[in-house]
């Protein structure tokens, strides 16, 4: 298993890493009993067409080299874009920009995506900003674990 | 600085090894089954390897069949015997923390209509002789437990379960590619019926090994041909393996495993005090290079990458560095949680291994660790549940 130097770059050195003291929001997605966790902080403000854009994004990852390096791409890619263009953003396009990932991390490690649309819609529904970890976090991912420990 | 702290992964072969199998490549490259003088000639280096293997411990000459390495040794022990007993008896005891090419023997073997018991083993990776002793049956024809754990270093007392399988006339195996030349194996003493042995672990070349059956076992073989290593191994002989396999049988002295004890105690107790650390396997009964440690709250692959970045070369007990999703079954079966095996790292020093490496490491490992917890949104006294684990699921440790 190799990972592509651009994964390696973003996992040396990533980007936007740490919490946001005023963030509105907080996606948090994975299990540490998988060996993955994710949580993706969002400030949302205006721009002058009055639409509501990602300001500013940060991350804390508990996770391999894939899950770190996807968290810092997500915040990449996100950073500065409308609610809207965010939301939209698929995980195939966050492994693409790292120049794909190992096949067995596709489905195990690439969660950013979904911490980026659990925060946006954390946002839109109002939910208060924890930033303890006393949270019920449920691993989305079937496959992880063979299954066995999550739903 | 380059460190290389997996030798329980592989070994650097030694020069002198390198120079006694160099040779049988290119001027002794006769084939040792030939009865011409090339063949005579590679024919007296096999034999004289056969006996410096064999008196390494305690056996005799016939009682050594060469193989390919750990991974053959252990197939040819659980399917060669299954195959003899097919019929006769049908129960094979292993334990839980045995290596992938016992586990996966077995299971292969249920598959074929075989019972299999895998026995538990307790939180430094022993199993208990009683729990031994309640699982054998008349049906029992092979008990395999290995000598010295390669994850976590625990050695565990194989001479207690030779004897009780040797009172019960069960045939006992044990898998001693960790421990050959570090901890002595006496298979008279230690009344050992089948021993795997390997080179690559101790600065021999890789894909060479060998199997001690005691004189009078029956075996089924699973290679057949020319009827090479007794009848029970066809296969032309790797002449200058062997060669070096033999040679790097003696290359441990009683000081090179006395200096590694020393620098794995240090790299312990400097690594130990990290917050939030654990040791895994047996603080006393563990073998002189190997130091597994669990840091919580982070991930061992990425640790693992990021030690490589520093030029330190380790291993992870993390499903993140191989193809499989749950992390190593022996830091599960020790009782690790999950989230826990998930950031275990294993350290295996060498007789080449020097202080200034191993400071070197120490403060690389430090840095790594800040780094990467800096990174974590897990942290001491944070709880986290799932569906399946309830409120008081947390780390053992």
């Amino acid at each position: 298993m190799q990972y592509s130097d651009k994964v390696i770059e973003h996992f040396q050195k990533p980007h936007n890493m740490g919490e946001i003291k005023d963030a509105n929001a907080i996606g948090k997605v994975g299990n540490p009993v998988c060996g993955d966790l994710m949580w993706i902080y969002i400030k949302v403000d205006k721009n002058e067409k009055e639409q509501e854009i990602i300001k500013d994004i940060g991350f804390k990852t508990f996770g391999c080299v894939a899950a770190i390096a996807t968290s810092s791409m997500v915040t990449d890619l996100a950073k500065g874009k409308t609610l809207e263009e965010a939301s939209k953003l698929t995980r195939k396009e966050v492994s693409k920009a790292l120049g794909n990932l190992p096949p067995v991390k596709e489905h195990c490690s690439n969660l950013a995506a979904e911490g980026l649309h659990k925060a946006i819609e954390n946002y839109k529904d109002n939910v208060p900003v924890d930033f303890k970890v006393k949270q019920d976090i449920k691993c989305k991912n079937a496959e992880c674990c063979g299954g066995k420990t999550n739903d | 600085m380059k460190v290389y702290l997996d030798n329980g992964a592989t070994t650097k072969t030694a020069d002198e090894v390198v120079e006694a199998m160099n040779p049988y490549f290119n001027k002794k490259y006769g084939n040792s089954s030939s009865m011409h003088k090339w063949g005579m000639k590679a024919q007296k280096a096999m034999r004289k390897s056969r006996k410096n293997i064999a008196e390494k411990i305690n056996a005799t000459p016939d009682e050594i069949i060469f193989t390919s390495g750990g991974t053959e040794s252990n197939n040819l022990t659980l399917k060669g015997l299954a195959f003899k007993n097919k019929g006769k008896k049908n129960h094979i005891i292993v334990s839980k923390a045995e290596h992938d090419c016992v586990l996966n023997s077995a299971k292969w073997l249920d598959k074929q209509g075989f019972d299999i018991t895998y026995l538990n083993v307790d939180k430094y990776g022993i199993v208990d002789p009683t729990d031994l002793k309640k699982a054998i049956t008349k049906d029992t024809f092979l008990v395999s437990i290995m000598h010295a754990n390669n994850e976590i270093g625990t050695i565990l007392p194989i001479g207690k379960y030779g004897k009780i399988c040797r009172e019960n006339n069960v045939l006992f195996h044990t898998d001693a590619c960790q421990s050959f030349t570090k901890v002595p194996i006496d298979v008279k003493e230690m009344k050992l019926d089948l021993v795997t042995l390997n080179a690559h672990k101790i600065h021999g070349p890789k894909g060479v090994g060998a199997l001690y059956k005691r004189k009078g076992i029956k075996i089924t073989p699973l290679l057949h041909g020319g009827g090479h290593e007794f009848n029970l191994r066809s296969s032309t002989s790797n002449v200058s393996g062997i060669v070096g396999f033999a040679e790097s049988a003696y290359i441990h002295t009683q000081e090179d495993i006395q200096k590694m004890e020393t620098l794995r105690d240090y790299l312990k107790e400097e690594l130990l005090k990290i917050p939030d650390t654990h040791l895994n396997g047996h603080p006393e009964e563990r073998l002189c290079n190997n130091v597994s440690i669990s840091f919580h709250f982070i991930e061992g692959e990425s640790l693992l990458m990021n030690l490589s970045m520093r030029g330190i070369a380790v291993s992870t007990g993390s499903a993140c560095s191989s193809n499989s999703l749950e992390p190593s079954h022996v830091l599960l079966a020790i009782g690790l949680a999950h989230e826990i095996a998930h950031g275990t790292i294993r350290f295996t020093l060498s007789r080449y291994t020097t202080k200034k490496e191993i400071d070197y490491t120490i403060k690389n490992v430090k840095e790594a660790v800040i780094k990467l917890r800096e990174m974590s949104p897990l942290k001491k006294g944070v709880k986290y549940k799932t569906d399946d684990y309830d409120d008081e699921h947390q780390p053992i440790f």
